[in-house]
């Protein structure tokens, strides 16, 4: 079980408030993203939940007790952190049996843990090394393999890919999914990268200034962002946003258009430019207009190849349909 | 890109080293030289060098006089006893300004290091006056207290140091993972920290050894130490260059000899901080 329920969560460092009041429900079994720019107040709301920060009022459930007082180690939660935070002085073995040994397990049935979190995670061969042996991408998987040996009601992973490069990100990205889809454990995941946050969650919290923005599945949060800056975190690359007449004539103070939701005609369309940048990824060209009069510059998302080339006049046609209106302070209309 | 250095430069460094190095030991092997010459040879002008007719008479005669190993035995009780117990005291102290600092943790660290600024002497009285009244007077056991105190500031000065370079995530890590406090600093800090712990405790056996002020004091017969060994040859026996230098080579021959096996770790302790 790990239910988490936070209710008026606040937390003051001296006289800044970091997070207001907040409330928030984890389901048990859910895969939840924190997600939001740095000094969002992410990582804190994870450490209030993990109890390394105690909060200044509110109260932290975890499975319907009050675990707002309680020290970390009774929370009967498992963290994984940013800097992997092994233990430098013990082999592998002994990182990933340290909560089973604070514990007080027996040495048989601790053994019997390891080797089978090791089987798991890949780890077998290195139990025997110190972390400083290892890689980044196996430094992670000990660190997780720390956090999956308590059989913890819920698992809290703050930033725990930033470290390693991308193809690795990926990988791990992967297996953390798949670890969810085997235990079937709650896990609640901070990254500042909008990308694991889509790909992973079954929900995702946005947050800025230590405000919830929107909670919601990924496809909830493209589609029907609640306020401006949702729409801009949430999708790569980010929304253009069109204010003044244009936006007047659809009623709204802006909107927005996402750049997959335009299409680039070198004949003819509503809104005329010229193109300063093309990004080619292959599958998918990026072109980079300016000069339309709506707003600075638009990023338009074609598929294939693309034909048009720096300096070219193009034409613009947006999706009606997906157009996404917000008033003046910047709430969805 | 890395400057060259020319050779000239370089033996010219070199030489500068030696020349200072040497100068920084000469005395040192002064005492130890006259400390094996005959006492005519001892004042002898010229001074000699090693041309002289090497003797043991001086350590056999020391050594009638006044046993050696009672206070070469108080030195070892001092030097440990006050680091043991300064250390056993300094983690815990050490841990919270590094790990859980307040507000005036700062200000707590200058006042400590300040205390290391007055003149011992200014202190003499009244803690004379305590002891007497505690009955620690020439005790070991006083002793081993004050001489921690004295170094207590620069323990803990040391090992925050040390415990500042920790990653706080680790420890918090530890937390997560069901660690007690206790269990925290045994099993997580203090096994991270070793290099830094050991280099405190080396530095300060060092201290606790040569310190002077506080043994000479504070101690009579009993609980004298090997600085009270040499003192008591000083005087009446001042004009005995060659005696006075073997009882000097005894006192700190055990810990040059510390130092010698223990150098690499004192030059990687003192700089730990610095060089990172």
């Amino acid at each position: 079980m790990g239910r988490i329920t936070l209710a008026g969560v606040t937390k003051r460092f001296g006289e800044t408030e970091v997070i207001p009041p907040l409330d928030l429900e984890i389901a048990d079994g859910e895969f939840v993203v924190f997600v939001g720019p740095s000094g969002c107040g992410k990582s804190t709301l994870l450490r209030l939940i993990a109890g390394l920060e105690d909060v200044s009022s509110g109260q932290v459930s975890i499975d319907g007790r009050d675990m707002t007082e309680a020290p970390p180690a009774q929370r009967g939660l498992a963290m994984v952190f940013q800097s992997y935070a092994l233990y430098p002085h013990m082999s592998v073995r002994a990182n990933i049996a340290f909560p089973l040994r604070m514990a007080g397990m027996d040495k048989a049935e601790q053994a019997r843990r390891v080797e089978a979190a090791a089987e798991v995670l890949n780890l077998t061969a290195y139990l025997d090394r110190r972390p400083g042996q290892l890689s980044g991408g196996q430094r992670q998987r000990v660190a997780i393999g720390r956090a999956i040996v308590r059989e913890p009601a819920a698992f809290l992973f703050d930033e725990p890919l930033s470290n390693l490069d991308a193809a690795l990100r990926v990988g791990m990205r992967l297996e953390i999914s798949e670890l969810h889809k085997r235990l079937a454990t709650t896990m609640v995941y901070v990254t500042h990268d909008q990308v694991e946050a889509m790909t992973m969650a079954d929900k995702i919290v946005v947050l800025q200034a230590g405000r919830i923005e929107q909670v919601g599945s990924p496809l909830d949060l493209y589609h029907r962002p609640q306020n401006r800056f949702v729409a801009g975190f949430i999708g790569s690359p980010r929304m253009n946003f069109i204010e003044g007449p244009e936006a007047a004539r659809h009623g709204a103070h802006v909107i927005g258009i996402r750049p997959e939701h335009v299409v680039v005609s070198q004949t003819e369309g509503p809104w005329k430019g010229r193109v300063t940048v093309t990004e080619h990824l292959g599958s998918d060209t990026y072109y980079h207009v300016h000069d339309t009069g709506l707003a600075e510059a638009l990023t338009v998302r074609a598929p294939g190849d693309g034909m048009a080339a720096p300096g070219d006049e193009v034409w613009l046609q947006p999706d009606m349909d997906r157009i996404h209106r917000f008033d003046a302070n910047g709430a969805r209309i | 890109m890395a400057r060259a250095v020319s050779i000239r430069r370089k033996s010219l460094n070199t030489f500068w080293a030696w020349l200072v190095a040497l100068i920084l030991f000469f005395p040192i092997l002064w005492t130890v030289l006259t400390s094996f010459k005959p006492e005519a040879q001892a004042v002898a002008s010229p001074p000699l060098f090693v041309d002289f007719d090497w003797t043991l008479q001086n350590y056999r005669d020391v050594q009638a006089q006044r046993a050696y190993f009672g206070y070469f035995w108080n030195s070892v009780v001092i030097a440990l006893g006050s680091t043991g117990l300064g250390v056993l005291i300094g983690i815990p102290a050490a841990w919270s300004m590094a790990f859980v600092p307040g507000r005036h943790t700062r200000d707590l660290l200058m006042w400590m290091l300040s205390t290391k600024m007055m003149p011992a002497v200014g202190v003499l009285v009244p803690i004379y006056l305590i002891f007497r009244d505690l009955g620690l007077l020439d005790t070991r056991t006083g002793l081993v207290v004050v001489v921690m105190l004295m170094n207590l500031p620069i323990i803990i000065w040391m090992l925050y140091t040390y415990f500042k370079e920790i990653p706080g995530e680790i420890l918090e890590a530890a937390r997560m993972d069901g660690a007690t406090l206790g269990k925290e600093i045994l099993y997580v800090l203090t096994p991270m920290a070793v290099p830094g712990i050991a280099s405190t405790l080396l530095l300060n056996i060092i201290l606790a050894w040569n310190e002077a002020f506080w043994t000479l004091n504070l101690a009579v017969v009993k609980a004298a130490p090997l600085s009270k060994f040499i003192s008591g040859f000083s005087s009446p026996e001042g004009l005995f260059y060659a005696k006075l230098s073997a009882a000097s080579t005894m006192a700190i021959a055990p810990i040059l000899i510390l130092g010698w096996f223990s150098q690499k770790q004192l030059v990687r302790g003192l700089t730990f901080g610095a060089v990172k």
